[in-house]
């Protein structure tokens, strides 16, 4: 086999067009950029630190079913667990949106990173609404015969029973907080590949300006 | 390529500085978990039970037999529904766009046969029942409408006593025994049973129970008690004091102002105004104007105050 063949192998590219742009430093860095130093990027972190206590207390509550919570003190715990990291999870990627937002964290080639977080967010939002019908509780009856009006409008709810429990567990448990972890990796790796946002280059100010002329005298 | 700087940025030339990712991490996941525990030990979460049929009919015998009612001569919400239940009405519209009614009856819900008829053809038969279902699939529409007609205009006198619901009149047909049944057969929990088990044995679809529910007005009371109303900001809150869904303060905004609180067609069109919102926010990026303020409000220096403070020293 030459060389050339074996450059050309799907496996081959994938591995050079991979190794390029995630080299092994970029993955794990040991260094940040100077500018790293603000309170807000904890937000990014605690969104991801929260969706995995998300994860983990799901999992606690899918290892029982879903109605073992409403019989068991413990099972009721884990679902205050569930609920309680699900708020920290909307909290902290709210205010990681608008810091985003403001940081205008799309520069320099970043703009998919950002979509991909819009999508996250609004899978979040579906799958939230998911839990919150699936709950077997007065709040499942009642949110879902409330929100079956607003989605049987579009159409959606043609194929998307909000009323059918089964429907909606599956939605929850499987398929959208798949896509939401999914798309979460996604956005993180994205995040390594480019770095850290530089901030915008601010001509300098009249002050310095003037400082520095002042110095020259 | 655009050169503007809400889209270019030059890459990164100036100093780096030490950062444990990893530890960062851990640290952060460490301090999450431990307030997710204190809140949960703190807050705990709302858990108040479920209504069922039986409770409804017992606690409301007569908003229920009213319902049933309802069910049997069309005037229910469910009965005039339209997609995706049935085809009795268009449905809501956007512009002239019928969405729902595009995408057709795919949960077809005939209120007479599977509240009413089919629950009770399947209860053990006595001789009473019997006969009323008999008296009823025998008869043609026009004679079915006369009886629910009579018993509907009597319906405003409805008493319930000793566990009997009476109507004063006579001219109703089987359709008072049929709606005692219903009612005898709800308050024993039967009916709770009839409206899962359609389909067989297993369920994990409570479509029909759910919507005969939300028909009546016990389920809005409880809901009202509980200030859960849609205008009550219902939509995002839950059970007790609790934070529900606020991140769905801004749909839930819309139905609060004109033209949407007064709109017949409120649900498409606040539906389609987010998802109008929902895109634009995707498309940030693209889009000249929206991602030039944060350059315009500066918001960036308060952000990154020490490397700006280090840039001009
Ligand atoms: C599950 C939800 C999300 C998780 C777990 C998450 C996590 C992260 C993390 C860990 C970072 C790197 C650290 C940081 O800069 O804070 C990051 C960066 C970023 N996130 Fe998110 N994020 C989520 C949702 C969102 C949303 C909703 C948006 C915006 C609409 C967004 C936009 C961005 C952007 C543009 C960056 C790049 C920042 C930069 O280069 O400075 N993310 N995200």
């Amino acid at each position: 086999m030459s060389s050339t063949e074996i450059d050309r192998q799907w496996t081959t590219r994938l591995r050079h067009r991979l190794t390029r742009r995630l080299p092994p430093e970029k993955v794990l860095p040991d260094t940040q950029p100077a500018y790293v130093a603000s309170w807000i990027y904890v937000f990014g972190v605690t969104t991801l630190s929260a969706l995995g206590v998300v994860i983990l207390s799901g999992f606690i509550l899918a290892l029982k079913g879903p109605q073992w919570w409403h019989v068991s003190g413990v099972g009721h715990f884990v679902n205050s667990l569930h609920l309680w990291s699900v708020e920290i999870f909307f909290f902290a990627m709210v205010i990681h949106l608008w810091s985003k937002y403001f940081m205008a964290a799309w520069r320099g080639g970043r703009s998919l990173t950002w979509v991909t977080g819009v999508v996250t967010f609004l899978v979040s939002i579906a799958t939230a609404f998911t839990g919150y019908v699936s709950q077997t509780n007065f709040d499942s009856q009642w949110i879902s015969t409330q929100a079956k009006d607003g989605i049987n409008s579009t159409g959606v709810g043609s194929f998307f029973n909000v009323l059918n429990f089964g429907q909606m567990l599956m939605w929850h448990i499987v398929l959208l907080p798949l896509v939401a972890v999914l798309l979460t990796a996604l956005h993180v790796v994205m995040v390594r590949a480019k770095g850290v946002v530089p901030p915008f280059e601010d001509k300098p100010s009249e002050e310095k300006l003037l400082r520095e002329k002042e110095e020259a005298r | 390529m655009s050169e503007s700087p809400d889209v270019k940025v030059a890459p990164w030339t100036g100093p780096q500085r030490p950062y444990d990712i990893l530890k960062e991490g851990t640290i952060a996941l460490v301090v999450v978990a431990i307030l997710t525990i204190g809140l949960a030990i703190v807050f705990s979460s709302p858990d108040d039970p479920q209504v069922t049929v039986q409770q409804w009919s017992t606690k409301a015998p007569i908003d229920f037999a009213q319902t049933a009612l309802s069910e049997l001569n069309g005037t229910s919400g469910t009965a005039q529904y339209g997609a995706p239940y049935n085809t009795a009405s268009p449905g809501q519209k956007l512009g002239p766009f019928t969405l729902a009614k595009w995408l057709g009856a795919t949960i077809p819900v005939n209120t007479v046969r599977d509240f009413v008829i089919d629950p009770l053809t399947d209860q053990p038969p006595t001789p009473t029942l019997s006969a009323a279902l008999a008296q009823w699939k025998g008869a043609g529409a026009g004679q079915r409408t006369a009886w629910l007609d009579a018993y509907t205009k009597a319906s405003s006198k409805m008493t319930f006593a000793n566990g009997t619901v009476s109507v004063p009149t006579t001219a109703a047909g089987p359709v008072p025994v049929m709606i005692n049944s219903l009612e005898q057969m709800a308050r024993s929990g039967a009916l709770d049973q009839a409206l899962v088990t359609q389909s067989g044995f297993y369920t994990s679809n409570y479509t029909l129970p759910l919507l005969f529910l939300a028909d009546g007005s016990y389920l809005g009371d409880l809901a009202q008690q509980r200030h859960l109303l849609g205008s009550q900001w219902g939509m995002m809150n839950e059970t007790g004091s609790y934070p529900g869904q606020a991140w769905l303060w801004l749909y839930t905004f819309w139905y609060q102002i004109p033209p949407f609180s007064t709109s017949t067609n409120a649900d498409v069109e606040v539906s389609a105004v987010m998802a109008l919102l929902s895109v634009l926010l995707l498309l940030v990026p693209f889009i000249p104007g929206l991602r030039s303020i944060p350059r315009w409000t500066r918001v960036y220096r308060l952000i990154w105050r020490d490397h700006y403070r280090s840039q001009s020293a």
